[in-house]
């Protein structure tokens, strides 16, 4: 039990470079990918809910681009990870005649499409339960569906979906693990390092399975705190109402005499 | 002939096979308040949402000063900010607060600056009574408020004509004096209102011109002496019975 107690301190003592740089490269490589993809998801959320245009051509492009997104969330979707990060470095190296991607933005791109599919459900889901009412107030006021959605749409439809976001992000921690297939120097590509330098495949991947728990963990706590921030408090009066302290000075005029 | 601000003509309208809305005609006058009253189902919140193209008119014209909004050449949202509408449901924007939803139109689609609507906006919440609760959201204003607030955010836009879509059926009943009193004012103002409605005394009281509308037509129209004193109708006088009668 000393042993093994020694084992993990010298691992850390020893590795800690090798840790650390993982650790930044994973949490590098997850945000990119989760906040990318949010973008992706918010982006095709707008174009699958907007209304279709009486102009023919528009009308028709929009059907076709509607068509390529349901086909990018299901391909996406309904594939490892793993073998996309093989499929898309392996086929730019077989396309190019050799040449090979840059390898962390390579880990970036396939992290930030494969979210952005999951993303996209998860927006449209978010703004299809938005009322339908909160369009035609903006509609009838004469916004756009663009200036709709920027304004008055997605603000909601942000703080409806955090809790899947931030599930999300912590997906993409762990699973940027899978990126070492194409030589990703993330967390457990250097687990990997490691453990051939040292032999000591247990304790290794222990020490580094704790880490990935420390860094969902925290991630987990602080978009919690955002979450609650965002929403607000849970209890909140009616202004002017019997449960409203301030109701006295707030009654207008009027309705005190009438 | 063409002093209406709003016109319809033979305005149809289908969802699928059943026939909302058949051969709708009636113009509108500037400063003219137009009650609509009829049984639930009668197409009066449809012909409304069909002014305002929220609802796509399947056939037929509707004429905004003369020109046909169907187009391809009409601004559509220009006409949307002069055309306002009230909801039954209020439809306030829930992510902004009193103020912010009577200057977000104004600035987004009339390209005001903030000071600008802010100005306009403030003017008008005063003018509803709700200067006291700019800063609130729509969850923590009652259904009165909201409502109050629903008309100054109308209001803010500066529209020629306001579409009122049952406007206080949603709302507990001591509080319905209190919108129907902010629209008492604005048809003392000389605004030109359509009101799609159930209150009857107030339809009569505040009304030049009611329309009563059966099964996708208009049945009946008048001054509201004649409609709720001497209906000609057979259908018109059911319908009177059932709301008054009791």
């Amino acid at each position: 039990m000393a042993q093994f107690f020694s084992d993990v301190a010298a691992i850390i003592a020893d590795y800690h470079g090798y840790l650390l740089k993982g650790v930044g490269y994973t949490m590098l490589i997850s945000l990119v990918g989760t906040v990318a993809g949010l973008v992706i998801g918010l982006l095709t959320g707008v174009i699958r809910t907007a209304p279709e245009s009486r102009n023919g051509f528009l009308r028709g492009l929009h059907r076709a681009v509607k068509g390529i997104i349901a086909a990018y969330v299901e391909v996406f979707r309904g594939t490892p990870m793993m073998v996309q990060a093989m499929v898309i470095y392996w086929g730019y190296a077989f396309a190019s005649g050799g040449a090979t991607l840059p390898l962390i933005p390579s880990g970036m791109f396939i992290v930030s499409i494969n979210t952005g599919a999951y993303m996209a459900e998860i927006v449209r889901g978010g703004i299809i339960s938005i009322d339908r009412g909160q369009t035609e107030g903006a509609l009838s006021i004469g916004m756009s569906h663009p200036q709709t959605m920027l304004h008055v749409i997605i603000p909601q439809v942000m703080r409806n979906i955090l809790p899947s976001v931030s599930n999300e992000f912590v997906i993409n921690i762990k699973d940027t693990s899978v990126l070492n297939v194409i030589g990703v120097t993330e967390l457990y590509y250097f687990a990997g390092i490691i453990k051939r330098q040292n032999f000591q495949s247990f304790q290794t991947y222990l020490v580094v399975c704790v880490i990935y728990f420390i860094l969902t963990f925290t991630v987990t706590r602080l978009l919690r705190l955002a979450e609650k921030k965002l929403s607000g408090s849970e209890n909140y009066v009616i202004c002017g109402s019997q449960s409203d302290p301030e109701a006295e000075i707030r009654v207008p005029q009027e309705e005190r005499h009438g | 002939m063409d002093d209406f601000v709003i016109e319809l003509r033979h305005l149809k309208k289908k969802f699928g096979e059943n026939t909302v809305l058949s051969d709708i005609n009636f113009g509108v006058k500037k400063g003219e308040v137009v009650s609509i009253i009829g049984s639930s189902g009668s197409g009066k919140s449809t012909m409304l949402r069909c002014i305002n193209l929220l609802e796509t008119p399947t056939d037929g014209k509707i004429l905004f000063h003369g020109t046909d909004i169907s187009s391809k050449s009409f601004n559509i949202r220009r006409y949307r900010a002069k055309v306002g509408m009230v909801f039954q449901s209020f439809n306030l924007f829930d992510n902004m607060t009193a103020l912010g939803n009577c200057t977000a139109g104004q600035m987004k689609v009339l390209g005001k600056t903030r000071a600008d609507a802010e100005k306009t906006a403030l003017e008008y919440l005063s003018k509803v009574g709700m200067e006291q609760f700019i800063n609130a959201r729509p969850r923590q204003l009652s259904g009165g408020q909201k409502q109050r607030v629903a008309i100054a955010r109308t209001l803010s836009m500066g529209p020629e004509v306001i579409l009122f879509d049952e406007p206080t059926s949603a709302l507990d009943p001591e509080m319905v004096g209190e919108v129907l009193n902010v629209m008492r004012r604005l048809a003392g103002a000389g605004f030109t209102m359509l009101v799609v409605t159930h209150e009857m005394a107030f339809a009569r009281e505040v009304s030049d011109r009611v329309i009563f509308m059966d099964a996708g037509v208009i049945a009946e129209q008048g001054s509201p002496e004649q409609i709720f004193g001497a209906p000609e109708q057979q259908r018109t006088r059911e319908f009177l019975s059932r709301y008054l009668g009791s």
